[in-house]
C-alpha cells in the first residue's frame, strides 16, 4: 500500500460570510478577499508541509493545478514541484497534474516534466487530468466541445517528445509543430509513470487499460460516494481481461487522525466545515458548460444502474453543481458520509484498511491539510498517521508489484543537495 | 392537422400547427435534416441557441404565403452530430454554404436567427449569389467590450428560459420532450445543440464577423426583440453600420433573444414584407 501526502493549498482566510456574500469559491471569487502578503505565509506553510511529509516518511508527495480558485493556490503545480525536488532527497513528487489542453504549445508539459524529472534525478510521477470546466473551459476559455480531443491530441505529443530520439514534425488536428525536439529528456525511460484523474466514465476507464496508466479518482465526498465509480472500474478492467493489481488505482481521501475519536471530532471540525462549506462553494453556473461531459457519459449517467444502485451518494453523471449542493457541509453530516474519516489511529487504520480492500485501491492519496488547518494540527495529522496508521497498513497488497512508481537515478548517482535554508553570509553573521 | 393554443397571452386564439415535410441531406457524411413546408418563393431559415427540436407557429406564418425550407445546423436538433467535425471558424461558414446549397436554397431569402444568423450572415458576404434577401434576428459573430453579450453557456438551468425569452415558457415549450419521446436521448440532443452554439462562439461569440460585413451586399433586415437580454441591442447599429447593402433595423416589443418564438406573428410579417 502506498500513501501520498496531497497537498491542495487553499486559501485559508475566506470570510466566515463568505458563502452569503459570494456567489463562487471559483472562476469570479473577488480579487479583494486576496491578501498576497497572508498568502506568502499560507504558500511556505503548505511547503513546509509538504516537506514534512516526506521528512515523515510518506511514499509520495503530490500538488495538482487549479485556475481562478480559492481553494487550489497552485495555477502551475510545476513550480512547487520544483522546489520540492531541491528540498527533499528520496521522496517521489507527484504532479496531479499538468491540464495538458491548456498548455500552447503541450510540449511545455513535456519540457517541464522532464525538467522536473531531471532536477530530481527520476521521481516523478506526471499526472494528467482534462482539468475541471472550471479550470478549462471558464478560467482558461478552453471550448468545451473540444476540450478532450485536444486533451487526448496533446497527450500523444507529450509521449511522442518524450519517446522520440530524433526532431519530429507533428501534424495534428490541433497543434502543427515542424520541429519537436524537446531538451532536456526525462530521466525515467521510456518516459515518467503517467497517472490520469478522472472522473467515472468508461471512455477513461478504457484509455487508462489501453495505456497501461494508473487511474485515480479524486473526489472530496469520500469512499463511500467513489464505490460506485471505483467497481465501475474494475467491472471495466474485468472485461478487458486486466488483471486486478490495486496498483492500477488511485484514490483520494481526507483523514483526521488524533489520540481519540472525540478529540478527533473536535480538531478537524473547523477545518472541515471551512472546506466543505467555503472551499466547495462553486457558483452552479461554472457547472455543465456544454460538451464537457460527452454524450455517452450523458447517457451513462441517465440509464447507469449503477447510479441508481448508489442513489443519492453516487456522483456518476451529475454535473457540479448537483454534487455540490447535495453535500454535507457541517461535521456530523462529513464524518456519517465518509468523506473525512476520524479516529484514533487504531481507527483510522481500521476504515482505510476496509476502504483500500473494498475499492481495491493501492494508492491512496491522502488529505492530511484541510480547509484553514494550520500548520501545527497539520503536522500533528501528519506525524501521528506516519507514525500510527501508516506501519499497520504498510503491507497491505504486498502480493502485488507495483509497476507504475517512479525509477529514480540509484542514489550514489544523485547530486549531494546542500543544508537548506541559504541564507546571504552576511545575515546569517548577524 | 393538429389544433394547439397559441401564445399564452392570447389564449382565445388558436393557430393550425401541422407537420412539415421532413427529408435528408448529407452532409459531411451526416445525414441532416430539412424541413420543407408551403409554397410560393422560397425563403431558408437557420435557428438560434437550442435550434429547432419541433416545428414552431413562426414557420407556419412564413409557409402561409412563401416555400420554407429549415435545414438543420450541424449538432442542432435534426443535425446529428455533424458538429464534431467543424474544428474552426472557415469548417462552420463552409459547412452552412454547403447546407444552404444542398436544401435547394441557393439565391433564396435567407432568415438566420442568433447562431444561425451569425452564419447566414457569413454566407451572404462571402457567396453574394446565394443570398437574395436577408434578414438576421439578434446575430452573433460581434463583441464590444465595453458591452458584451451575455454567456450563454455559464447559467444555472433555471436561469436559461427567461434568458432566451421574453416569456419564459416559449422556450420550455420548445423544450419540453413530446409526448413518446425518447427520455434518454432527448435531453441529450438538447445539450448537444448547445454545445454545437459553444462548440462554434466558445467563448465571447465573437467570429470576427466584422471583418466581412462589409462584403454583404444582399438588402438586410435586422430584427430585434425589445427584450433582448443575450445580445444588446447596439449590436443593431454595429450590424447596419457595417453591412454594405441597404439595412433596416426592427425592434420587437414583448420579444426577447429568440423573438420568433415570442412573438411569431410580428416577426414573421416583418420578414415577409422585407423579402416580398
Amino acid at each position: 500500500m502506498k500513501f501520498m501526502w496531497f497537498h491542495l493549498m487553499p486559501y485559508t482566510e475566506l470570510p466566515d460570510d463568505f458563502r452569503e456574500k459570494h456567489p463562487s469559491v471559483w472562476v469570479d471569487i473577488h480579487s479583494s478577499l486576496f491578501d498576497p502578503k497572508r498568502a506568502h505565509h499560507m504558500y511556505n506553510d503548505f511547503m513546509d508541509e509538504l516537506e514534512y511529509a516526506a521528512e515523515c516518511g510518506f511514499d509520495a508527495i503530490c500538488v495538482n493545478e487549479h485556475h481562478s480558485n480559492g481553494y487550489g493556490l497552485m495555477p502551475s503545480p510545476n513550480l512547487i514541484a520544483t522546489s520540492l525536488a531541491r528540498r527533499t532527497r528520496e521522496t517521489p513528487i507527484c504532479v496531479m497534474g499538468n491540464s495538458l489542453a491548456l498548455y500552447n504549445p503541450p510540449t511545455r508539459v513535456a519540457e517541464e516534466f522532464a525538467m522536473i524529472d531531471v532536477i530530481s534525478g527520476g521521481r516523478l510521477i506526471a499526472g494528467f487530468p482534462v482539468g475541471t470546466p472550471m479550470d478549462t473551459c471558464f478560467a482558461y476559455g478552453q471550448n468545451p466541445s473540444m476540450l478532450r480531443e485536444r486533451y487526448l491530441e496533446a497527450h500523444d505529443l507529450v509521449i511522442r517528445a518524450w519517446t522520440e530520439k530524433d526532431t519530429f514534425a507533428f501534424n495534428g488536428r490541433f497543434n502543427q509543430q515542424r520541429y519537436v525536439n524537446i531538451w532536456p529528456r526525462p530521466v525515467q525511460q521510456p518516459h515518467p509513470p503517467v497517472w490520469i484523474p478522472g472522473g467515472g466514465s468508461v471512455e477513461t476507464w478504457r484509455w487508462c487499460a489501453e495505456k497501461d496508466y494508473v487511474y485515480c479518482y479524486l473526489s472530496y465526498y469520500g469512499y463511500k460516494a467513489g464505490k460506485a465509480i471505483m467497481d465501475g472500474f474494475w467491472a471495466e478492467m474485468d472485461r478487458l481481461g486486466k488483471d486486478r493489481n490495486p496498483y492500477r488505482a488511485g484514490f483520494l481521501q481526507f483523514v483526521g487522525v488524533a489520540e481519540t475519536r472525540e478529540q478527533a471530532m473536535e480538531l478537524y471540525k473547523e477545518p472541515a466545515e471551512y472546506f466543505y462549506g467555503r472551499c466547495l462553494h462553486v457558483d452552479g453556473r461554472w457547472a455543465t458548460p456544454p460538451g464537457y461531459v460527452t454524450e455517452a457519459t450523458q447517457r451513462a449517467g441517465l440509464q447507469s444502474q449503477v447510479a441508481k444502485a448508489a442513489g443519492s451518494e453516487s456522483t456518476l453523471g451529475k454535473g457540479t453543481q448537483e454534487r455540490f449542493a447535495g453535500t454535507a457541509k457541517d461535521m456530523q453530516g462529513i464524518v456519517d458520509r465518509g468523506y473525512v474519516i476520524i479516529g484514533s489511529p487504531d481507527e483510522v487504520a481500521e476504515q482505510l484498511r476496509e476502504v483500500a480492500t473494498s475499492l481495491n485501491v493501492g494508492h491512496f492519496m491522502l488529505l492530511l491539510q484541510y480547509g484553514n488547518m494550520n500548520k501545527e494540527l497539520t503536522k500533528y495529522n501528519t506525524r501521528l498517521f506516519a507514525e500510527k496508521v501508516m506501519p499497520k497498513l504498510k503491507d497491505l497488497f504486498s502480493e502485488w508489484e507495483d509497476r507504475w512508481w517512479p525509477k529514480p537515478m540509484a542514489a550514489a548517482e544523485r547530486a549531494v543537495l546542500p543544508d537548506f535554508t541559504a541564507t546571504p553570509r552576511a545575515l546569517a553573521a548577524e | 392537422m393538429l389544433l394547439r393554443p397559441a401564445h399564452p397571452s392570447n389564449p382565445g386564439v388558436r393557430v393550425s400547427v401541422s407537420d412539415p415535410e421532413v427529408s435528408f441531406v448529407e452532409l459531411n457524411g451526416v445525414q441532416t435534416r430539412v424541413w420543407r413546408k408551403g409554397s410560393g418563393p422560397r425563403i431558408g431559415f437557420l435557428a438560434g441557441l437550442g435550434g429547432l427540436p419541433r416545428w414552431i407557429p413562426f414557420l407556419d406564418r412564413l409557409a402561409e404565403t412563401r416555400t420554407v425550407i429549415v435545414p438543420s445546423l450541424p449538432g442542432f436538433p435534426g443535425g446529428g452530430r455533424g458538429h464534431a467535425q467543424l474544428d474552426d471558424q472557415l469548417d462552420w461558414v463552409v459547412a452552412t454554404r454547403r447546407l444552404v446549397g444542398l436544401a435547394g436554397l441557393d439565391g433564396a431569402d435567407l432568415v438566420g436567427s442568433s447562431v444561425g444568423g451569425a452564419l447566414a450572415a457569413e454566407v451572404a458576404a462571402l457567396w453574394p449569389e446565394a443570398v437574395r434577401r436577408l434578414a438576421l434576428i439578434a446575430p452573433f459573430g460581434l463583441y464590444e467590450e465595453a458591452e458584451p453579450p451575455a454567456d450563454p453557456w455559464a447559467q444555472r438551468a433555471d436561469a436559461v428560459p427567461a434568458l432566451l425569452c421574453a416569456d419564459p415558457e416559449n422556450w420550455r415549450r420548445l423544450k419540453a420532450p413530446p409526448e413518446g419521446a425518447n427520455s434518454i436521448e432527448w435531453p441529450i440532443e438538447q445539450t448537444r445543440a448547445s454545445e454545437a452554439a459553444a462548440r462554434f462562439l466558445w467563448p465571447l461569440g465573437n467570429t470576427r464577423l466584422a471583418k466581412r460585413l462589409p462584403l454583404i451586399q444582399a438588402p438586410t433586415l435586422l430584427l430585434w426583440g425589445e427584450q433582448d437580454r443575450v445580445m444588446p441591442r447596439s449590436y443593431a447599429d454595429r450590424f447596419a453600420k457595417g453591412i454594405a447593402g441597404p439595412s433596416e433595423i426592427r425592434i420587437i416589443p414583448g420579444a426577447g433573444h429568440l423573438a420568433e418564438l415570442d412573438q411569431p406573428d410580428e416577426v414573421a410579417k416583418a420578414i415577409l414584407a422585407w423579402t416580398a
